[in-house]
């Protein structure tokens, strides 16, 4: 309760706090997107640019506060997750107006659920809502009220809705009216989009103010980082949401009042071995690969304070398992990073019979240990983590091979065809919940990297994650669900089938004339407190 | 400009050497990761500083030059004897076998390079050394730059076949090969050394090209390509010009090949 208290009154004083005695009402916002936005219809956003776009326009019902992580009522007032579940009752916030002023009602909230849930749509939100076969139902209730029953209970299914933008099912601008902050005012193709203040917004200030408090948001698309720099310290742009840790240190150097390191972010970056029963590597590696003990050494011998401190400039920290310590409620915070031992490795290695001899290591046939590791081609970071973990190997004597290839062809050996040995990769990780893992853990999907698609369980530490991952989503409890959702993180930790490397952080760049910004973890990093951001009284007057 | 020409050959003899030398003048492995000391400002031990992974610099810049200047020649030299297989029978035989010949060179020419080298190498086995990664690097250069070189040696082939002197051979009664051997190819040579001296830089400039969009040659071995991706993003490099030894070397190198050659054996 006293965590719950502290939270709150922390999210209050940086959200309201100094921020609303120095709001200057006005101005205009410039940042950049590397790419265009593919869709401006909220439930088909996939990729950032897009999904920066319904970020701040998108009106929803209800909204994780990326700083504390809970969920607070947008549109919704309040709401109920019950029937096991299956169903959720919104509470709707009365006197709420698209941007062209068509009247907000529960009509609108059954609306977008018959597009999301819609198979010819393909929606990729909706496709987090389609637990089983069967249809949804939307029932609006008497004092608006509505209620989504689904056919099967969704684990974490209130915070789901974080990513569903409310469209009118009236409007004769369809998804062009939005419920958000903002609305799309201009959009130049190639060159940018300008975002308009939502005059209906329904949000106000503690101080009865309208919010947002800019007026207008300029996003110009810029795929060239260093241009965006030049322009982020020439004051053309205010922010930039996430920087590489090269940038970021450029950033320090030149004006380190602007830098923002929010700590470990939910990403990482691991390595694993090619576990496929039927994949074109010799018998001998596939030994090697499928045990523990192999997959334990490499993962001593791997340098992983080195990497952190060297490739990432110490903008990063070891990982040490599925769950970054940005995701407060999932993390199983009794596991430490396994520690670099390269003594500890080597007897390891000798249970299974390996031995060192002048330098090599040779497994018990007398086959020098030798492999390859692929990763992306023009990922800088990945291939000087992976020459780093070259000399790491070399400690123990095994001598790896770097490889890499562009990522169309690298896709085509870790999906299809199989024939690799190892590869080095990272997880972008937006979302809070085990639930969001489901591909990667169950032995049967598609994105369990190291032997995906498998008709059973290839060995029993799998068949007892898939047990936990089924158990965790099909029940509401969450204290249950985190007792199994730590002990899936324990088996990964023990078998390693993803070797974690590090957690990079997340880090930002924000310039002194944009208030109220505190950059967080969680995308999106600067700007998820939109409707409070404000610029300085000069900057505010001169656009 | 023969006093160019005298200073690139030296220019070139020297960074040989020293390239040669490299195991005896460095003062550390290409590959040695001095890990509390990445990023390091030039210094008594580290004449050039250290990369991002702490790797001496001056070591890199020499063996990445060494792995260069060896194999593009190598490459070069393969190449040229292909276009003058291709070229020079095509050029000599005349008539529809010309036209077959240079339909498919044209039609080589047309392919898209880059990509082709991508396709190719996203296709060989991933268990290579980082030296066996380099020769294959360079042998596929080699093996696809032959064309555009095919094309000149095809036209001044067929010119000389149809000179008075080749007639004068046949006239006394010269066979097809003798012909070919003893006539043709020793006067098609300054055309193929021109070719050779061309075709050096190219593939000094497309393994550069490979390296820095990451395929080039294999971690931890150095080569041009790989040093010059350090200096991606203009920023990177300001105060730290030491960083730019590489890219003054390349160009340094590359400019001498060109200068190397003579006004005679520069292609019209």
């Amino acid at each position: 309760m006293k965590k719950l208290l502290a939270s709150f009154v922390l999210s209050m004083l940086l959200a309201f706090g100094s921020g609303s005695l120095l709001a200057q009402s006005g101005g205009e916002l410039r940042f950049c997107l590397r790419s265009e936005p593919k869709t401006l219809n909220p439930l088909l956003a996939a990729d950032d640019a897009s999904e920066t776009i319904r970020y701040m326009t998108g009106g929803v019902l209800v909204r994780v506060n990326r700083l504390t992580q809970d969920l607070e009522p947008e549109i919704a007032t309040s709401w109920k997750v019950t029937n096991g579940g299956k169903t959720i009752t919104f509470q709707l916030r009365d006197g709420v107006r698209f941007s062209d002023g068509t009247p907000f009602s529960a009509d609108d909230v059954v609306y977008t659920m018959q597009q999301l849930m819609d198979p010819a749509l393909h929606s990729p939100t909706g496709d987090a809502f389609r637990s089983s076969e069967g249809k949804v139902e939307t029932q609006v209730l008497p004092k608006n009220h509505v209620r989504i029953t689904f056919p099967a209970p969704i684990a974490g299914l209130d915070k789901l809705f974080d990513q569903v933008a409310i469209m009118s099912a009236k409007s004769p601008q369809k998804e062009m009216a939005v419920l958000g902050p903002y609305f799309v005012a201009e959009n130049k193709a190639g060159a940018y989009l300008l975002l308009k203040r939502n005059p209906n917004y329904w949000e106000k200030d503690p101080a009865g103010r309208p919010l947002p408090y800019i007026e207008s948001v300029r996003l110009d698309i810029q795929q060239n980082r260093d241009i965006e720099m030049l322009r982020l310290n020439r004051g053309e742009i205010h922010f930039i949401n996430s920087l590489d840790a090269e940038y970021f240190d450029k950033v320090v150097a030149q004006n380190p009042s602007m830098a923002h390191d929010a700590g470990a972010s939910l990403d990482s970056e691991e390595m694993w071995f090619n576990q496929v029963a039927n994949s074109p590597l010799p018998p001998y590696k596939k030994a090697w690969f499928t045990s523990t003990n192999f997959r334990r050494a490499i993962s001593e011998a791997i340098n992983r304070e080195d990497l952190a401190r060297i490739v990432f400039r110490g903008h990063a920290r070891p990982a040490v398992g599925p769950v970054s310590p940005a995701n407060k409620f999932w993390v199983n915070a009794k596991l430490q990073a396994h520690p670099f031992d390269q003594k500890s490795a080597l007897q390891r290695l000798a249970q299974d019979g390996f031995h060192l001899q002048d330098g090599v290591l040779y497994d018990h046939e007398g086959h020098a240990v030798e492999f390859s590791i692929i990763t992306n081609a023009g990922n800088k970071y990945r291939e000087r983590m992976a020459a780093m973990i070259q000399q790491d190997l070399s400690g123990i004597g095994i001598k790896l091979n770097v490889v890499t290839l562009d990522f169309p062809s690298l896709i085509e050996r870790i999906t299809r065809t199989f024939d690799y040995e190892a590869c080095l990769l990272g997880l972008v990780n937006d979302e809070l919940d085990p639930n969001a893992q489901m591909t990667l853990w169950l032995s049967s999907a598609d994105s369990h990297q190291w032997n995906p698609s498998q008709k059973a369980p290839a060995t029993a530490w799998e068949a007892e994650i898939d047990k936990l991952m089924r158990a965790q989503a099909s029940t509401l409890d969450p204290k249950k669900r985190k007792e199994d959702f730590d002990k899936v993180q324990e088996i990964a930790w023990q078998q390693e089938p993803f070797i974690y490397l590090v957690n990079k952080n997340a880090l930002s760049a924000v310039s002194p004339a944009l208030h109220n910004a505190h950059p967080v973890v969680l995308r999106p990093q600067v700007y998820w407190n939109i409707d409070q951001l404000s610029l300085t009284n000069e900057v505010a007057k001169n656009r | 400009m023969k006093w160019a020409r005298i200073t690139a050959i030296v220019f070139l003899l020297a960074v040989s050497a020293a390239c040669l030398l490299a195991n005896f003048i460095t003062p550390a492995s290409y590959a040695h990761q001095f890990r509390d000391e990445p990023d390091a400002q030039p210094s008594r031990q580290h004449v050039l500083g250290t990369d991002d992974l702490g790797r001496d610099r001056f070591s890199r810049v020499l063996y990445g030059t060494r792995v260069s200047l060896l194999l593009a020649p190598t490459a070069a030299l393969l190449s040229s004897l292909l276009a003058a297989f291709v070229g020079g029978i095509a050029g000599f035989a005349g008539g529809r076998v010309e036209r077959c010949v240079m339909a498919g060179t044209d039609l080589f020419l047309s392919l898209p390079w880059l990509f082709l080298l991508i396709t190719v190498r996203a296709l060989l086995p991933l268990n290579v050394s980082p030296i066996v990664s380099v020769l294959i690097t360079f042998a596929m250069l080699g093996c696809l730059g032959w064309a555009g070189a095919a094309r000149i040696i095809c036209a001044d082939a067929r010119s000389l076949s149809q000179s008075d002197f080749i007639l004068l051979a046949r006239a006394s009664g010269s066979s097809g090969f003798r012909l070919l051997w003893r006539h043709l190819v020793p006067n098609l040579k300054p055309v193929l050394y021109a070719q050779f001296w061309i075709s050096v830089p190219v593939f000094i400039l497309t393994e550069a090209n490979l390296g820095i969009l990451g395929l080039g040659v294999a971690e931890p071995m150095p080569s041009w390509g790989s040093l010059l991706r350090e200096l991606e993003g203009f920023s990177s490099i300001s105060g730290q010009v030491w960083q730019l030894v590489p890219l003054i070397l390349f160009i340094l190198v590359v400019s001498s090949f060109h200068l190397v050659l003579t006004k005679e054996e520069l292609p019209v």
